[in-house]
């Protein structure tokens, strides 16, 4: 029988209830298992209600589910708040001793969370740890396993060891006192060698290993783990990272490195991104490469923080004063997340124009299961550069020198004697100085505008997931991937016909790809988390393909599957 | 050997009598004093007469958006440590567009060197207030006076910067001098240097300034070093105007607690993706 488990952890901010969930996830892989796991939590840090969700199944899992099998409450609002998403045989894990006024019933298990913790490690705070134990215990699964990762995880010393204390006498109170019906075991099944990632993590994997050397970024929610990340391994991996006063400095800076000749990143969401607008549009004017990472949250102005949105598709298209070339990537999956920071380093190079790197928080801040990526498949490709060779004294490297396909080999600054490098932010002429004709002009913005064409044939048209021709078809963008998939999976079990088609690569849009895939459909209806339906837009002034229907969301919250599947059963009547 | 002519550029678009003229000369004479060749030398620039300079002279140049030249200068030094980095302002473009990014480049010691062209108004868009214009001055957008202005060297010293200077475009050797300790300086160099503008301000003229600058490294028993009257100095503004260093003092600079710039350059690092493979095996 196939396995498939979910678990709610829940509580108060400050109270652990992210190490708790996580740590159960990270354990779970570590025994074999595909795991999915997301974070809900406000905009505080102490206080109000948080809670981590991790499903695991013996097979992919890329969404969470409705229901959930063991609830761990640290607070009773969390019973309160969660009972009623128990499925059958549900168990509810909290503290009796301390939380005395929730309502008996089935379901119900106190573990005396504080006094084992006490007991244990003369340490409440690890009584979060305890509850890790004992949901260990019921499902009976390998404490060993969970033991190293929780020693893993915790520094060494004495943290790490009260903690593994903590998770132990968890484990062994479930099962010397636990008299409960819960009868779901998870044994080992495979041996763990699957990574846990979320999209942050992929990014800044993905930058890595990209040669990106130096990231300038302002911390804001949901990207601040980017820059997290590749701060913490800035010493062995040879990057600089600066954390600058502002957005506009981190772009700006990105630019100046950039120019200097090395890969440079920032990562922001879409405060920060107005704010560095006019950045980008000066990397399209100079022809400098950078890569800027935008994490949706819903807006307008600071909107809900730590939630999640995709309402930045339009504004991150057209950013910036002017006409000038750019790309937009939307990673779907951990995976595209990873390749697709790596494409947007080489397309930046190689078309020497800012990539945007568009995602939002549910695929910043949401656990997947994947397997490692094979980095021998990593292709670093700078793009034209100029070599020096036959340069002479008397002779001027063109910055700007008109060929082609609009694209100028690129010299850095340094490079050789007697090569000098100038960039400018006015229109200019090919040695790079400021112009005012209209002839310069004019050849200088066809030299820009052309570098889009070629670009255009490097994004790649997506794959229709499901039967080949179906009455409705389904179109997403970006995270989306995965609750549409599963939707499709629903509807097609119930005999409905659909497929689905999920677009990461947008800018510039490849309308040739989207037209052949989408105007033999019957019906198009695109599923965003906006307002707007902003990929509607899109296709329909890219294609001319008429988008005749949207499912939009814009409560803040990810889309559930079968909340998809249900809302097209009902347009169907 | 290096020379000026080395340094000749693009024929200037300035208004003749300009300051500019003067402090485009000075840091041609700094460059050659040092002996730095034009390769080896990045001039990045913000927007305003200013921003021009670069154009005018034979280097490395980065002509960046109004306020923003700060942080591109420190990104480029940053990529390639290698490079002499100097950033251009006037006082629109680095005290009003740009000043955040000023005051936190001084706090945190990058190893740059910061020329402020300080008019006292705006040339490029021909005569508004400007964040120095003396309170009261009368402009196209301060018809009832300007407010208050800012007092760059004091909020230099309150923002911890290393190296606070100021020059006189009309003392091009004295300004030379301080541009060439400015670039020798490890860590942020700041110079303001006062900028008679003939076209668009008729009070701060270089009769003005000359009747009221004096020359703080010959007035006796100065010590740049002295944190305490370098503040008070840096507030000294009316009948007499300070010029030269008003404070100094050594420091680690931003790039020094850099642990990838002590291998060198960035730019000369090489990209080895399997470096990320250890990296993998901490997710599982």
């Amino acid at each position: 029988m196939s396995i498939d488990i979910s678990f709610t952890v829940g509580g108060e901010a400050g109270q652990g209830v992210q190490s708790v969930g996580f740590l159960l996830a990270k354990a779970l892989v570590r025994c074999g298992y595909h795991v999915f796991a997301d974070q809900d939590y406000e905009s505080r840090v102490r206080g109000g209600h948080n809670f981590f969700r991790v499903r695991a199944k013996d097979s992919p899992v890329n969404a969470i589910s409705v229901s959930t099998d063991i609830l761990v409450a640290l607070d009773k609002n969390t019973v309160d708040i969660h009972r009623s998403e128990l499925s059958a045989g549900a168990v509810v894990i909290y503290d009796g001793e301390k939380i005395p006024d929730v309502a008996p019933g089935d379901s119900i298990l106190s573990v005396p969370l504080d006094r084992i913790a006490r007991e244990t490690t003369g340490n409440p705070q690890v009584s979060n740890t305890v509850a890790l134990g004992a949901v260990f215990g019921l499902i009976n699964c390998d404490l060993n396993i969970l033991s190293s990762v929780v020693q893993e995880y915790f520094a060494a010393g004495k943290t790490g060891e009260n903690n593994v204390q903590a998770v132990k006498a968890g484990y062994n109170f479930i099962l010397n006192d636990y008299r409960g019906g819960f009868r779901r075991r998870l044994g080992v099944i495979g041996n763990g060698k699957r990574m846990l990632m979320n999209g942050n993590e992929a990014i800044a994997l993905g930058a890595l290993a990209a040669g990106c050397k130096f990231v300038a970024g302002y911390p804001m929610t949901p990207t601040t783990p980017i820059l997290e990340y590749i701060a913490a391994k800035a010493r062995d991996m040879d990057v600089a990272v600066l954390q600058p006063e502002d957005e506009i400095a981190a772009v700006n800076a990105i630019i100046g490195a950039a120019y200097a000749g090395v890969r440079a990143m920032t990562a922001t969401s879409g405060g920060g991104f107005c704010l560095m607008v006019e950045g980008l549009s000066l990397a399209g004017m100079t022809e400098t490469p950078i890569v800027v990472v935008l994490g949706q949250r819903p807006g307008p102005a600071i909107g809900l923080p730590t939630r999640t949105e995709q309402g930045e598709l339009e504004f991150a298209i057209h950013a910036g004063h002017g006409d000038y070339p750019k790309v937009v990537l939307a990673p779907g999956t951990i995976e595209e997340a990873f390749w697709l920071t790596i494409k947007a380093f080489n397309l930046a190079d190689r078309y020497q124009l800012p990539a945007i790197i568009i995602t939002d928080h549910h695929l910043s801040s949401s656990y997947f299961t994947v397997e490692k990526f094979d980095l021998s498949r990593v292709i670093v490709d700078r793009g034209e550069l100029f070599s020096g060779d036959g340069h002479t004294a008397g002779s001027e490297y063109k910055r700007y020198l008109l060929t082609p396909s609009g694209i100028s080999p690129r010299a850095f600054p340094l490079q050789q004697e007697g090569v000098l490098v100038a960039a400018d932010s006015d229109e200019h002429n090919e040695e790079g100085h400021m112009i005012e004709d209209a002839e310069t002009r004019k050849n200088m913005m066809n030299k820009r505008m052309k570098k889009l064409d070629a670009a255009r044939k490097e994004m790649a048209t997506p794959d229709v997931y499901g039967p080949a021709k179906a009455e409705t078809t389904l179109v997403g963008w970006g995270s989306t991937l995965y609750a549409v998939r599963e939707a499709v999976d629903m509807l097609l079990a119930q005999g409905v016909s659909v497929n689905s088609v999920n677009l990461s690569e947008l800018w510039p849009f490849p309308a040739d790809g989207v037209y052949k895939l989408l105007t033999g459909a019957r019906r198009v209806c695109v599923v965003e988390n906006n307002a707007s339906g902003q990929l509607a837009h899109l296709i329909q002034a890219e294609t001319c393909v008429k988008v005749s229907d949207s499912i939009l969301k814009y409560d803040g919250r990810p889309f559930v599957p079968s909340d998809i599947a249900q809302e097209i059963k009902k347009r169907n009547g | 050997m290096v020379t000026i002519n080395d340094y000749d550029g693009g024929k200037p678009a300035w208004c003749p009598g300009c300051g500019d003229f003067s402090i485009l000369a000075a840091v041609k004479k700094a460059l050659v004093a040092l002996q730095l060749e034009p390769y080896k030398v990045l001039l990045v620039s913000g927007i305003g007469q200013a921003g021009k300079l670069p154009h005018y002279m034979r280097c490395n140049v980065l002509n960046e958006l109004h306020g923003r030249p700060v942080p591109a200068a420190i990104g480029a030094k940053m990529a390639n440590s290698e490079l002499t980095v100097i950033a251009i302002s006037g006082d629109g473009d680095g005290y009003g567009e740009g000043g955040n990014h000023w005051i936190h480049a001084m706090r945190r010691n990058h190893d740059i060197t910061y020329l402020v062209h300080n008019n006292q108004i705006y040339g490029l868009t021909k005569g508004q207030a400007s964040p120095t214009s003396d309170h009261g001055f009368v402009t196209k957008t301060t018809p009832q006076g300007a407010p208050v202005p800012i007092y760059p060297l004091a909020l230099a010293m309150a923002s911890g910067a290393t190296f606070v200077a100021r020059g006189f475009a009309g003392d091009i050797e004295h300004l030379a001098g301080l541009i060439k300790s400015g670039i020798l300086h490890k860590g942020f160099a700041f110079i303001d240097i006062l900028q008679p503008c003939p076209s668009f301000n008729h009070k701060n003229t270089y009769a003005w300034y000359r009747e009221r600058v004096y020359k703080l490294d010959s007035e006796y028993g100065y010590d740049p070093g002295d944190k305490a009257a370098a503040f008070v100095k840096a507030q000294e503004w009316g009948d007499r105007i300070p010029i030269g260093i008003v404070f100094r003092k050594e420091q680690s600079t931003f790039e020094e607690q850099v642990p990838a710039l002590r291998k060198g350059p960035l730019v000369k690092q090489k990209t080895v993706p399997l470096q990320a493979e250890s990296l993998m095996n901490e997710f599982m």
